[in-house]
């Protein structure tokens, strides 16, 4: 959600060389910046932005799952798929908890994400069309965000780090109960077999966007990498991903719909890796801009549970502030 | 539309009994009773705690870390506060 946190960051900052290289210098020594340290402007304004679109990723991320919710096979389907949606929206408030801590309100966020400014991670902007679905997400999607996150536990802001530490801990459930999912469907009838690999063929390329636009075309990564916010290249992590995805698949007994898929002895510093085809960055922009199949979908989702809960927020203050004005009386 | 701010609150959990509070992170809700109930849900989904603090974080008061070298710097120099300082011969054995 990960890597295209990044997109529209905004890293310039204007403080004297003399600030930015203390500053560095804490980076280089591996120190924690905490919230309210002196830091560059363009380090926290780059934070923000990623954390807060790394928050509505996990929030926006529980609208294609929570579809199936209620058309889950069995029970003991029904009951994991509930708890991880609902781990999304907890890591959806960790983060933005994370993000409060630079100065930007919960507010502020939630009106950028609902007025379309801020932007959420490509791949929830597809419709999740069967129950294979949610097996592809738990595998490939979660197993994308896990390579993602787990760098960031190192991340040099404080908070941020602390937040991703617990996410990780709990994203491991996430990616097994799917990858179970999609073997339960392997081992099944030819017919569930069949949607296990178009759920795999749908799901792959949109996996694979996650990680960002290439190396060469990610404006933002060398300052972020300089400032030990990002420790891997959106390349070097997307390739982490196909190594370790592809034997899976094929114990699954399925194919990855990459004709150009193949082993290259010589990758990796000698120690193999797979070639891939090229990646349709058109198809990614457009997503990004808005123009996906669900975009329109997911955020009037948002606006509508923002506006509909509305008054639940209005009514729980209003009480408070009665329940204070009570107390002080009797006091 | 701006709508009036949900408080921010502090969350402190006791993993188990034995061990302090630890700062966790921070929910906002509008009073005491719903931070508790939103830290509970947010924070200790796998058994993470035995018990909850929630502390309104403007009633939170820090030291300054602009003045943290001044504010701690009287600790640096005092050597004898620390048990190596002193010596004691081998042969009174562990102390
Ligand atoms: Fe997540
Ligand atoms: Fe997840």
């Amino acid at each position: 959600m990960y890597s295209q946190g990044l997109i529209g960051a905004d890293g310039r900052t204007e403080e004297s060389p003399e600030f930015l290289e203390a500053f560095q210098r804490r980076i280089d020594a591996e120190e924690k910046i905490e919230p309210k340290d002196p830091m560059p402007a363009g380090y926290r304004r780059t934070l923000v932005r990623q954390i807060g679109q790394h928050a509505h990723s996990e929030i926006v991320g529980m609208l294609p799952e929570g579809n199936w919710i209620t058309r889950a096979p069995t029970l003991k389907r029904k009951a994991a798929l509930l708890a991880k949606v609902q781990d999304e929206g907890g890591h959806g408030l960790y983060l933005y908890a994370a993000a409060e801590t630079l100065g930007v309100s919960r507010e502020e966020m939630t009106e950028e994400l609902l007025a379309g400014k801020a932007k959420y991670s490509s791949i929830f902007n597809y419709p999740t069309l069967s129950w294979a679905d949610i097996g592809a997400i738990g595998w490939l999607v979660d197993g994308a965000a896990i390579m993602n996150q787990i760098p960031l536990c190192r991340c040099s802001y404080g908070p941020y780090s602390r937040a991703m530490i617990r996410i990780c801990k709990e994203e491991s459930f996430h990616q097994r109960q799917g990858y179970e999912i999609m073997l339960t469907l392997c081992r099944g009838t030819p017919e569930q077999k069949a949607m296990a690999q178009d759920a795999l063929n749908r799901w792959w390329w949109p996996s694979l966007m996650m990680f960002g636009p290439h190396d060469k075309d990610s404006a933002h990564t060398e300052q972020s990498m300089k400032w030990k916010i990002k420790r891997f290249t959106n390349d070097q992590l997307r390739q982490k991903f196909i190594d370790a995805t592809v034997p899976q698949a094929e114990f699954l007994g399925l194919t990855i719909p990459d004709p150009e898929l193949r082993w290259n002895p010589d990758k990796n510093d000698g120690r193999g890796g797979y070639d891939h085809g090229p990646i349709d960055w058109d198809e990614f922009w457009r997503v990004v801009k808005g123009h996906g199949r669900m975009n329109r979908d997911r955020l009037a989702a948002r606006r509508k549970a923002h506006d509909e809960g509305a008054w639940v927020r209005e009514a729980a203050l209003a009480h408070a502030r009665k329940r204070k004005a009570r107390a002080m009386a009797a006091e | 539309m701006t709508e009036t701010p949900t408080p921010l609150w502090e969350v402190f959990i006791r993993p188990r009994n034995g061990l302090s509070h630890k700062h966790v992170g921070s929910v906002h809700a509008a009073d005491a009773e719903l931070a508790l109930q939103a830290a509970r849900d947010v924070y200790t989904r796998r058994g993470e705690g035995t018990s909850i603090w929630v502390v309104p974080s403007a009633a939170i008061t820090a030291s300054d870390p602009d003045a943290a070298a001044e504010f701690f710097e009287p600790t640096a120099d005092k050597i004898y506060r620390h048990p190596t300082f002193y010596e004691i011969p081998e042969e009174v054995g562990h102390m």
